[in-house]
């Protein structure tokens, strides 16, 4: 029994997470917003590419380092503190370990819109009882406008030809799915620890009645909870990345738990720091909504609290 | 990362099981049925006789040396150990204030002298131990304690008033903390003492808590003389006037790992999922159940994490304890109630359950508030001003 990363997993992760603060700050995040469709930089992504992040999880013959999930939890929970506009868990970790990924893959499963549908390279739908990837060119998109803009959103229309078959096994098509999950759980607690980090240097610095509002009591509550709440779902993403790695027969289960509570998590820490900023966190000119609306979109993507909360109940047989 | 258990764990937890099994229902029998609280007079008597079965069996203190009468135990085989015992349907730890709370303390600051004598002596059941920190007028604020020892030749001579004695009207001995400097403020001047309850010139009243059992009591110290040797070793843990420093490692332990494993709520959601089943589908309180599963499984998860870290380079807990304590506080509170309503009006009669919910309803005030664990949270792990 070992329930930790190891070193070189940290300074994995710590090499992401230097990374991703020089290549992809707010101002990036930012920019995501307002490039057209099909124009996202893709300064961070080269990046991660350059790294050998986007290729991690596939296989090594590929030209990947065959890395398992424990290697990416952390690295993904990075990618979420950094509100990384591009599709890194479609990428490295759905359609990553069926095959290396050739450029930026966006997923649409089970008729949920695509992020950075116009940008991605190939998108991976489900179709026809099987993972297809398609080119880019090979799928009719239509734009959606989404709430957290960067996450550039398209709706596949159709698809031209059949594409290219990367998993028609049931439980193979399941376990992209849970991938999918698992990292989005892993990026929410991220989303949930920028959100958390910056609200506590805001009520450290902003004072009212003479003092610092950090110094209430109804502020710290609240952020003691957040913080809470982020320290308990952690560890359930991790052991869902360790049963994900270890083809646990409660797989489903763990990742089912670790994206419910990973998107109450990041919902609930975003109602907190929302509330003790006060009206700056109320704008789009302060960085907070880059994160709040990430949030709001990945606790509802690759299913929502509900939905997963059913798969825990029949898991465990209520 | 390996979330297995290896096969000398493996053979812990199943010696653990028989032995628990086996001596659960050899317990049962010789108090001739399910036994009364072990929060009233009757029912303590009866949960001695189960300490005193843990003690034979070496399962009274798994982690403690065996020269007291543990196992060395490892964090991991303690973890699993309690698994089994709430699993298996063990009753709550009428010791638990001593084994789990003292004892730790005694570890770190106690001399050999008292270390041999009070640890084997409470293993043993002997030796029952309370805790005296609250004051009528020192709860929350607990460096606000007002009752003194004075020191005169050859002991102290104790005066004032304690409160909120977890059963202290059934024990033996209670480990407190008392003003010893009458001219320094809040946390300087602070002793802890270790205090005989049958010395003379101290009174201890029981009285009912919420739900009507004698499980609290106050503690007088009517200028009460206790010798330097009514312990043998010492009645002073720590040095004098290092009270505070001493006492603050016992709340590390009362909130952090040691008093509430994690065992104890998993035991208890699977009952509440078994109460569910036999209740009949209902999908609003379907999600109650499923919260409170994801969340005793989130704090066995949290607590595996920390001991990994426990048994590597971390020393303790610290402030995490804090939240540690909210969670597991809240949880009770929630399995409890979501228990309530399933049984619909049938909640009103006494039972596991009726009894299970007051006993929750404790859990976010003692050991400190929850409100000042938050405090605590806010401040030294996210860093917050404290004014």
């Amino acid at each position: 029994m070992r329930f930790a990363l190891t070193d070189e997993q940290l300074a994995f992760r710590d090499a992401v997470r230097d990374l991703l603060s020089k290549q992809c700050p707010p101002d990036v995040v930012r920019a995501a917003w307002g490039a057209p469709p099909g124009a996202l930089q893709r300064g961070p992504w080269d990046a991660l590419a350059e790294m050998g992040v986007l290729s991690a999880m596939s296989p090594e013959g590929s030209g990947g380092m065959g890395l398992d999930f424990c290697w990416m939890v952390a690295v993904l929970e990075e990618t979420g503190r950094a509100a990384l506009p591009h599709p890194v868990v479609e990428t490295v970790a759905v359609l990553g370990p069926l095959r290396a990924p050739e450029g930026m893959t966006s997923a649409a499963l089970g008729g949920t819109p695509a992020p950075c549908a116009f940008d991605a390279d190939q998108l991976l739908v489900d179709h026809d009882r099987a993972l297809r990837l398609y080119r880019r060119e090979d799928v009719l998109l239509e734009e959606l406008a989404a709430v957290d803009r960067a996450r550039r959103l398209g709706v596949v229309k159709a698809l031209n030809g059949d594409g290219e078959v990367v998993a028609d096994d049931p439980a193979a098509i399941e376990a992209a799915f849970d991938r999918g999950a698992l990292g989005t759980a892993a990026q929410l607690i991220g989303v949930g620890q920028a959100m958390l980090d910056l609200t506590v240097d805001y009520v450290k610095e902003r004072r009212q009645f003479g003092v610092p509002v950090g110094s209430f009591q109804a502020v710290k509550h609240r952020l003691a909870d957040a913080h809470k709440a982020l320290a308990f779902a952690r560890p359930a993403v991790l052991r869902a990345a360790w049963s994900v790695a270890s083809s646990a027969p409660t797989t489903g289960r763990d990742v089912a738990l670790a994206k419910a509570m990973a998107s109450e998590a990041a919902d609930h820490t975003g109602r907190a720091c929302l509330q003790c900023h006060g009206a700056i966190g109320y704008t789009v000119e302060y960085d907070l909504h880059l994160f709040l609306k990430r949030a709001w979109a990945l606790s509802r993507a690759w299913g929502d609290s509900r939905w997963h909360r059913r798969r825990v109940a029949a898991a465990i047989g209520i | 990362m390996d979330l297995t258990w290896g096969d000398e764990e493996e053979a812990f937890r199943a010696e653990a099981r028989r032995w628990l099994t086996a001596n659960l229902a050899a317990w049962r029998e010789e108090c001739g049925g399910e036994p009364a609280s072990g929060d009233t007079r009757h029912g303590f008597a009866q949960h001695l006789l189960w300490e005193r079965r843990l003690f034979e069996g070496r399962w009274a203190a798994v982690s403690w040396p065996e020269r007291y009468g543990g196992r060395d135990a490892s964090l991991w085989q303690w973890l699993i150990f309690e698994e089994e015992y709430y699993r298996a349907g063990g009753p709550p730890r009428v010791t638990q204030n001593g084994i789990f709370l003292l004892a730790p303390t005694l570890f770190e600051f106690g001399t050999p002298a008292q270390q041999d004598h009070v640890l084997a002596r409470m293993a043993a059941a002997e030796d029952l131990w309370c805790q005296g920190w609250s004051e009528p007028n020192a709860g929350s604020d607990l460096a606000g304690i007002t009752s003194r020892a004075t020191r005169v030749d050859g002991g102290w001579v104790i005066d004032g008033q304690k409160t909120w004695t977890t059963r202290g009207a059934f024990c033996t001995h209670l480990f407190g903390l008392f003003r010893s400097d009458p001219d320094a403020e809040r946390h300087r001047g602070l002793t802890y003492l270790l205090v005989p309850l049958d010395t003379d010139g101290v009174t201890v009243r029981g009285f009912g808590r919420l739900d009507g059992d004698e499980g609290f009591a106050e503690v007088f110290f009517d200028s009460a003389f206790v010798a330097d040797d009514a312990v043998p070793g010492g009645v002073v843990l720590g040095g004098v006037g290092e009270g505070w420093s001493v006492a603050m490692a016992t709340t590390g332990s009362e909130r952090g790992l040691t008093l509430r494993s994690p065992g104890r709520f998993l035991a208890a959601v699977d009952r509440l999922a078994d109460l569910y089943r036999a209740s009949g589908p209902d999908p609003l309180v379907r999600d109650r159940i499923v919260d409170c599963w994801m969340r005793a499984e989130a704090y066995e998860l949290f607590t595996l994490q920390a001991v990994t870290e426990l048994t590597g380079s971390r020393a303790a807990m610290g402030a995490e304890s804090s939240i540690n304590k909210i969670w597991w506080s809240e949880l009770d509170v929630d399995i409890h109630h979501t228990a309530l309503d399933l049984l619909g009006p049938a909640a009103e009669v006494e039972g596991p359950w009726a009894k299970g919910w007051q006993f929750s309803l404790s859990g976010p005030i003692y050991a400190g508030t929850n409100e000042i664990q938050r405090n605590i949270a806010a401040e030294r792990l996210l860093g917050l001003p404290r004014r």
